[in-house]
C-alpha cells in the first residue's frame, strides 16, 4: 500500500476544502481500503468523512432523508425503512456480510467500484484503471460482467445491491462540492462506460455525497431479488428491484423495474416499464415487456445466460407482485 | 473429551507461524512474474534499495546458493527462465512489511516474453503417459478386453466430464519465519503439514544436513494438502534471513497463495461403461487428462478409484499429462480420488438411467469380491452396508426415478447418490512416551492442521496406557521430535497412532520410557486392499427461473474402521462434504488464457460455501472391526468426506431437472442456457 496522509473533516464543507488533488474521501473503507491494498487506488491523502454528522435517517414530510454516513446495517434495520421501503432493506441485507454491512456506508456503497478481476489486478490491463491499456475481459473472464450499456472499452458491472433499489425508488442523491450543492436523481448518478470507463459516476473531483433522499414510497407491492452462485456473500449475477401497482380493473397503474449485475450502472428497465404500464397484469404481458427490454442486450459468449436470467427474473418477480 | 488445544485457540493464545515473537525480525515480500513464459533479462533493484528500511533484494542478478538438485519449484532465483505467471522472480527485504512491499513494487523486471500455452485440452499434442501417478501408482492398467466388453453390453455410456482448477484456500495463509543461529543452524516456523518432511526438504534445498534445520509448526490453520509439501515462501524466508543476517518473516497474501501454493489440476475425464441386461458391468474404461508445469511433473491419480470400486471383467484406466506454462499442481483434499470419483460416480448414475436400474441397486450389483485391479482381498469393505443404511435414513425408497418431474413452485426437486472411497494407508512413524511429573508425555513430530490430531493422539495414548486423557500430554509440531509423516493422505492418525501405541506399550513394560519406530511393523503387513468407503445422498432444489441450485439435504454414511473420536470425526466428515458441495456448485479458479496465471484470486470471488449454503447436513458411520489395519483398527477420515459429494449433488441436479451438467461447477449459467 502506498504511503498516504490521513485527515479528518469537521463538517461537509470542511471535507470539501480538505479534499484537494490526489485526495479521496474515506467512509467505511470496506472497498477503498481493499483497493489501496491491491494498489488499485493510490490516494495521497484520505479525508475521513465517516464521523461527519451525516449518520441519521429522518422523515421530512412524506420523504425520507438518509445521511451519507449511515451504516448499511443501520439502514436495513431502521423501522421507517423497513415499514415504508422494505425493498430497500432487502437489497441492503442481500449485500456483503454482516461484518461488512456494519462498516459500509450509504455513500460508499453507491461509489464502490467494479469487482471485475482485471480491474482488481494492477499487473493486468484495464481501461477503467488505466485508460487506454485495453479491456482483456471482453475476450477473457466476463462471465459476471455487463450485457447492457457496455462499450468496446469496458464491460464492467456496478456491484451495489442498494443502488438498484434506490434506482427503482427514484432516489435523489444530495451532493456538495467545490461547485456548490446539487441534487442528482437516481439512476443518473452512475454513467455508462462509453469511451471514458474510468469515470463511474457524474461526480466531479471533490464532490461529497451528503445524503440520499427518497420520495414517498410508490404505490403497489415491491420486491428485491438477487441471483447468485452461493446463498450469501456473493455479488449478484443479476438482481432486480421491482414495484408493481395494479388497479382494481387488473390494469397496471404503475411499474418500476431496476436491474443489477447487468450494466455499468443500476439499469432502469424503462422499456419494460413502458410496455407494462396501462396494460393487463398478466404473465404474457410481463414476458413481452421483459423481452422488449432484453432485446437491447449485447451479451458476450460467457455471460449470455444473463439475458434469459434477467428476462425470467422480471417475469417471475412481477408475477409474484401481481395480486 | 474436548479439544485439548481448544482453549488456546479460542482465546487467541495459539501461536501460528507468522506470530512467533522474534527479536529483530524483518520481512520479505516477493516480486512475481508478470509473464507466463520467457526470460528475465534484467532485475533493476536500484530504486528499491534506496527506499526506507530496505535491507536487500534477492534475485537472479545475484543468485543465492542452493543445492543443484533442488526441486525446481523451490529453486528460487536460480534461472532466468520464467515457467509461469506469478512465479517468484525476486524479493525485497525490509524492516517492516509495508516497506518490504513498497520496495518489491519498486523492483523493475525486464522480460523477453515467449508465447505461452496454459490451456488443457484432450487433444493437446503434448500429452504423454507419465511413468507413475501420485504417489506411486502405475499410470495405466488394463485387464480384459474393454472393446469386446462394450460391444457385448446391453447398455453403454460414453461420457466426458471436466473439473476446473481448484485452490485449497486454508484459513491460515502460508507463512514462515526463518531464524539462523550463530552456529549455522536454521530454525523455521512454518505453516506446514509435516515438520519432518519440511525439515528434510528445506535442508536438501539449502544443501544443509537435516540435523542443522528445525521446523516448528505447533498450530496450523488448515492446509487441505497445500502445506503438505514445502512451498517457496519457506525457502524464501530462509534465503532472505541468510542474506540480511536477521530473522525474516514471509506471509503470503491470499492472492499470492493462488500462484505459489499448489492447486488441484483441472481434469478432462472420459468414461466408457457397458453393462449387461442385469446391470452387471461388462467393461469399464476411465481415461483422465490433466496438466502439470514445465518445472516439475505432478501427475494426479484421477482414474485410480476405478481400480477399486466395481467388478468388471474388462477394466482399463489411463492417465495422460501435458506440461503447460502453469504453476505445478499439488495435493488438494483427496487428490485424484476426489475428481476421479466425481466422474466415475456421475457416469454410474448415467448408466443406471440408461439401464433402467436404481442407482443404489446398480452399485450393489457390481460389488466386487476382491479388489478388481489387484485381486487382493479387502481388509474390510462395507460399501453395500453404507448404501443400504444411507438409503434407509434418506428415504430413498420413496424416490420416483423419473427425472425433471417434481416441482414446488419455481423449484425443481431431485435426489442423487454416489459412493465414496479413499485408501487407508499408513507409513512409518516414530514416537516417544515417558513419565513426567507423574503424568505421561508423548512426543511425535505429527502436525495438527485443525483436525484435532492432538486430541485424537491424546485419546489413543490414554487408552493404551489405561489412564485418564488429562494425564497425557502430547507434544507435536516440531521436527526435533521423533520423525513422523505429514498430516495428509488420510494417513496421519493411523501412522502416528501406531507409533504412539507402540511407545506407550513399551513405556508400560519398562516403567520410564518407551520408544517406537513402526518401519518394521509396516514392512511386514500382509498385502491387503485397504480402503475406507462411504455413500452420500443429496437432495437439491433447482430454480427453474434462475438456475440457482440449493442443497437442501446432504447425508453421508461412512465405514472407516474404528472411529477414534466421534466429535472430531463428525467435523471431518461434514467438513469434507461441505467442501464437496463447494466443488459441485461454486469453486473454480479461472485461468487467464491471454496473460497466463489465475484470475479472481480472493475469497470474495473464489466462492467456497457459506453457512447459508449448508442447509441440512448429516454424517454418520458404521463401526467397523478391522484389526488388520493398525493397533487402533482405524482408517483415515480426512478425505473420504469430500469424495463422492460432488457426484451425489450433480446426480441430484440431473434428477431434479432432467439435464446432465458434465462440467463442474454446476452454476446457474450451465443450468439456464440449455433450457432456452
Amino acid at each position: 500500500m502506498k504511503t498516504f496522509d490521513y485527515d479528518r473533516a469537521a463538517s461537509p464543507s470542511d471535507a470539501v476544502r480538505r479534499c484537494g488533488p490526489g485526495a479521496m474521501y474515506l467512509g467505511g473503507g470496506t472497498n477503498l481500503v481493499d483497493l489501496m491494498r491491491l494498489g488499485v487506488a493510490e490516494p495521497d491523502r484520505l479525508v475521513d468523512v465517516s464521523r461527519l454528522p451525516l449518520g441519521t435517517i429522518e422523515q421530512v414530510r412524506d420523504r425520507l432523508r438518509i445521511g451519507a454516513a449511515v451504516r448499511n446495517s443501520d439502514l436495513a434495520a431502521d423501522p421507517l425503512v423497513r415499514a415504508r421501503y422494505p425493498m430497500l432493506a432487502r437489497s441492503v441485507l442481500s449485500g456483503a456480510s454482516g461484518q461488512v454491512r456494519n462498516m459500509a456506508t450509504v455513500a460508499g456503497n453507491l461509489l464502490q467500484r467494479t469487482r471485475c478481476a482485471y480491474f482488481q489486478d494492477v499487473s493486468r490491463p484495464c481501461n477503467k484503471r488505466r485508460p487506454g491499456s485495453g479491456c482483456p475481459a471482453i475476450e477473457g473472464d466476463h462471465a459476471n460482467l455487463a450485457v447492457l450499456g457496455h462499450s468496446d472499452a469496458c464491460v464492467a458491472t456496478h456491484p451495489s445491491d442498494m443502488a438498484v433499489a434506490l434506482a427503482a425508488l427514484d432516489a435523489e442523491v444530495h451532493v456538495t462540492g467545490p461547485g456548490g450543492d446539487r441534487i442528482i436523481p437516481m439512476p443518473g448518478l452512475h454513467r455508462l462506460p462509453g469511451d471514458e470507463p474510468e469515470r463511474d459516476t457524474v461526480l466531479e473531483p471533490g464532490d461529497l455525497i451528503t445524503a440520499v433522499e427518497l420520495p414517498a414510497p410508490p404505490p403497489g407491492a415491491s420486491a428485491y431479488r438477487k441471483v447468485r452462485e452461493r446463498a450469501s456473500f456473493a455479488f449478484a449475477l443479476v438482481s432486480i428491484a421491482a414495484v408493481l401497482d395494479v388497479g382494481p380493473d387488473r390494469a397496471v397503474a404503475g411499474c418500476r423495474i431496476a436491474l443489477g449485475g447487468v450494466a455499468h450502472a443500476p439499469w432502469r428497465a424503462e422499456r419494460a416499464e413502458q410496455a407494462i404500464i396501462g396494460g393487463p397484469a398478466t404473465g404474457e404481458a410481463f414476458l413481452a415487456a421483459a423481452e422488449a427490454e432484453m432485446e437491447q442486450a449485447r451479451p458476450l459468449p460467457r455471460n449470455a445466460f444473463k439475458v434469459p436470467l434477467a428476462r425470467n427474473l422480471i417475469v417471475s418477480t412481477l408475477q409474484e407482485l401481481a395480486p | 473429551m474436548t479439544r485439548v488445544e481448544g482453549r488456546v485457540k479460542v482465546t487467541g493464545l495459539a501461536t501460528y507461524a507468522a506470530e512467533y515473537p522474534v527479536e529483530g525480525v524483518t520481512y520479505a515480500y516477493p516480486v512475481q512474474s508478470h509473464i507466463a513464459k520467457g526470460r528475465v533479462t534484467r532485475v533493476d533493484t536500484s530504486r528499491a534499495l534506496d527506499m526506507p528500511g530496505v535491507l536487500g533484494v534477492l534475485s537472479i542478478e545475484d543468485p543465492p546458493e542452493l543445492a543443484e538438485d533442488a526441486d525446481a519449484e523451490l529453486a528460487l532465483f536460480q534461472s532466468r527462465d520464467v515457467a509461469y505467471r506469478g512465479q517468484l522472480i525476486a524479493a525485497a527485504v525490509a524492516d517492516t512489511y509495508e516497506n518490504a512491499r513498497a520496495a518489491a513494487d519498486a523492483v523493475r523486471v525486464s522480460y523477453e516474453p515467449a508465447d505461452h500455452d496454459v490451456s488443457l485440452r484432450a487433444d493437446h499434442p503434448g500429452l504423454y503417459r507419465p511413468e507413475v501417478v501420485n504417489p506411486n501408482y502405475p499410470a495405466d492398467t488394463e485387464q480384459g478386453d474393454v472393446e469386446a466388453g462394450l460391444a457385448e453390453a446391453a447398455t453403454t455410456v460414453d461420457v466426458t466430464y471436466t473439473t476446473p482448477v481448484l485452490h485449497n484456500n486454508p484459513m491460515e495463509p502460508h507463512a514462515a519465519l526463518a531464524v539462523w543461529a550463530g552456529d549455522g543452524r536454521l530454525l523455521v516456523y512454518d505453516s506446514a503439514q509435516g515438520a519432518s518432511l519440511d525439515r528434510d526438504t528445506i535442508a536438501k534445498t539449502l544443501s544443509l544436513p537435516p540435523n542443522r534445520v528445525r521446523v516448528v509448526s505447533r498450530h496450523v490453520g488448515g492446509g487441505f494438502g497445500s502445506k503438505g509439501t514445502t512451498r517457496p515462501h519457506a525457502v524464501l524466508a530462509a534465503l532472505a534471513a541468510r542474506a540480511v543476517g536477521r530473522p525474516v518473516k514471509v506471509a503470503l497474501t491470499r492472492q499470492q497463495m493462488f500462484d505459489v501454493t499448489g492447486y488441484r489440476t483441472p481434469t478432462i475425464q472420459r468414461l466408457r461403461l457397458g453393462a449387461d441386461a442385469d446391470g452387471r458391468l461388462t467393461a469399464l474404461e476411465h481415461v483422465a487428462y490433466e496438466q502439470s508445469s514445465t518445472l516439475v511433473e505432478f501427475a494426479e491419480q484421477t482414474a485410480t478409484p476405478a481400480r477399486v470400486m466395481y467388478a468388471a471383467p474388462a477394466l482399463r484406466t489411463a492417465h495422460r499429462l501435458v506440461r503447460l506454462d502453469v504453476a505445478t499442481p499439488s495435493w488438494m483434499r483427496a487428490p485424484g480420488e476426489c475428481p476421479g470419483m466425481y466422474a466415475l460416480e456421475s457416469a454410474m448414475d448415467e448408466l443406471a438411467y440408461a439401464a433402467g436400474l436404481d442407482p443404489v441397486e446398480l452399485r450393489i450389483r457390481n460389488e466386487p469380491q476382491t479388489e478388481p485391479e489387484s485381486g487382493l482381498p479387502f481388509s474390510s469393505r462395507n460399501l453395500v452396508a453404507c448404501l443400504r443404511e444411507g438409503a434407509r435414513r434418506f428415504g430413498w425408497d420413496r424416490r420416483d426415478p423419473a427425472p425433471g418431474v417434481r416441482r414446488e413452485g419455481e423449484w425443481l426437486v431431485g435426489t442423487g447418490v454416489a459412493a465414496s472411497t479413499y485408501p487407508a494407508r499408513r507409513v512409518p512413524s516414530k514416537a516417544v512416551a515417558c513419565v513426567r511429573n507423574g503424568d505421561f508425555l508423548v512426543q511425535v513430530a505429527a502436525t495438527d492442521i485443525g483436525t484435532g490430531a492432538r486430541t485424537a493422539l491424546t485419546r489413543i495414548a490414554a487408552d493404551t496406557l489405561g489412564v485418564a486423557p488429562d494425564r497425557v500430554h502430547v507434544e507435536l509440531g516440531d521436527s526435533d521430535l521423533p520423525d513422523a509423516p505429514v498430516a495428509g493422505g488420510s494417513m496421519g492418525l493411523a501412522s502416528w497412532g501406531s507409533a504412539v501405541v507402540g511407545a506407550c506399550e513399551e513405556l508400560m513394560k519398562n516403567g520410564t520410557e518407551g520408544r517406537a519406530d513402526t518401519t518394521g511393523e509396516i514392512a511386514t503387513d500382509t498385502r491387503l486392499a485397504r480402503h475406507a468407503f462411504g455413500a452420500q445422498f443429496a437432495e437439491v432444489r433447482v430454480s427453474a427461473v434462475t438456475g440457482e441450485v440449493r442443497v437442501s439435504r446432504l447425508l453421508g454414511v461412512f465405514a472407516a474402521g474404528h472411529i477414534v473420536d466421534a466429535t472430531l470425526a463428525r467435523s471431518q466428515f461434514i467438513g469434507g462434504m461441505t467442501m464437496g458441495l463447494g466443488m459441485a456448485l461454486m469453486e473454480e479458479t479461472h485461468t487467464d488464457e491471454e496473460f497466463g496465471g489465475f484470475l479472481r484470486r480472493d475469497l470474495a470471488q473464489y466462492h467456497v460455501p457459506a453457512c447459508a449454503d449448508v442447509q441440512h447436513i448429516e454424517a454418520m458411520w458404521l463401526e467397523e472391526q478391522d484389526e488388520r489395519l493398525n493397533p487402533m483398527g482405524s482408517k483415515g477420515i480426512g478425505e473420504i468426506g469430500i469424495v463422492g459429494t460432488a457426484a451425489a449433488i450433480g446426480n441430484a441436479v440431473h434428477h431434479a431437472t432432467g439435464h446432465r451438467v458434465r462440467d463442474l461447477p454446476i452454476t446457474p449459467a450451465k443450468i439456464l442456457m440449455p433450457r432456452f
